[in-house]
């Protein structure tokens, strides 16, 4: 572990709850797992407007269950989050990760995937 | 006074989980938002901290459930193609002032055979089935750092402040979905 935050030191109400400094890497996968996991569907939400072998690919999820390609766009979205979370939390469980930086490219990632999932930006794709 | 089954799973969907994901995202914006330096005691930070484990983490859990239901239990009854007679896509919805046996609210709704109401469904459920998921995705990453970082956020403003942004941001999503849902079911209601 490398971290050495001392928040206990710098708030005093903290010291008596005897808290164990923690690396921040776990806390960056969570906040770039999001982004990636809204991205994702908002990706897979216009390439589902742009392309017919993807729409019937994402269609197929459910096979008859009637929910269409929102079945695959869901399930690979939450594919992507957990997936991706799992693998960061990996990567970085024992070490300190820009916060500040990971929130910002996470918050980006989630903002395009959110116009991309807009119903004017895909729908102008179909 | 009874309820299809149906209309239970929409009330399942839409009104139960719906009040609980508000009660939950209130008391955890609260809690984060009042968590700083000189307003608790450190007795008041371990009361205020389980509270807020229990409100994000329910949160979270109703806000999947939501989606799931939403998705694999409601949504194909809305958008069962059911008016479709040879070439006309909306014969079965002829004459109809609501959803009917052959046609299913998207039907209903894309017909225009009732006002116009197509943009309910090209704008508003396309919008709300995708935009929901959002809430669960940060819903969940919002309560593990709040369960990781616990009562050491008193000492992160910053990543305090981002907590409840990502709340926040999965409250929006949640009611652009509820929003459009308490619409659309008013106008083609799931039968």
């Amino acid at each position: 572990m490398t971290s050495t935050h001392h928040d206990a030191e710098t708030f005093p109400e903290l010291a008596d709850l005897e808290l164990v400094d923690k690396p921040d890497g776990p806390g960056a996968a969570a906040i770039l797992a999001a982004g990636i996991g809204i991205f994702v569907l908002g990706l897979l939400t216009t390439l589902n407007e742009m392309s017919e072998g993807i729409h019937t690919f994402l269609d197929a999820f459910d096979g008859d269950g009637g929910v269409g390609p929102l079945s695959g766009k869901t399930i690979l979205a939450t594919v992507a989050y957990f997936g991706s979370w799992a693998v960061l939390w990996v990567l970085w469980r024992n070490k300190d990760i820009d916060l500040k930086r990971t929130f910002w490219i996470g918050l980006g990632l989630g903002v395009v995937g959110t116009v991309l999932m807009f119903p004017p930006v895909f729908q102008a794709f179909a | 006074m009874e309820l299809s089954s149906r209309e239970t799973w929409t009330v399942i969907h839409g009104l139960v989980l719906g009040t609980v994901f508000l009660l939950a995202f209130a008391g955890g914006l609260a809690g984060l938002w009042s968590l700083r330096p000189g307003l608790v005691t450190t007795q008041g930070i371990r009361e205020r901290m389980t509270r807020l484990y229990y409100g994000t983490w329910i949160m979270a859990v109703v806000a999947w459930a939501t989606v799931i239901t939403g998705t694999w239990i409601v949504y194909p009854w809305y958008r069962a193609a059911l008016a479709r007679v040879g070439e006309d896509v909306f014969a079965g919805c002829a004459g109809a002032v609501r959803p009917i046996d052959t046609c299913s609210p998207r039907d209903f709704l894309l017909s225009n055979v009732s006002g116009t109401t197509e943009a309910w469904h090209s704008f508003g459920m396309e919008w709300k089935e995708h935009v929901a998921w959002a809430a669960p995705f940060l819903a969940t990453a919002a309560a593990f750092l709040v369960t990781y970082y616990g009562a050491r956020l008193i000492a992160r403003p910053w990543l305090r402040a981002a907590v409840i942004v990502m709340l926040v941001g999965a409250f929006a999503a949640a009611a652009i979905g509820g929003a459009f849902g308490a619409f659309i079911n008013k106008v083609a209601p799931i039968i």
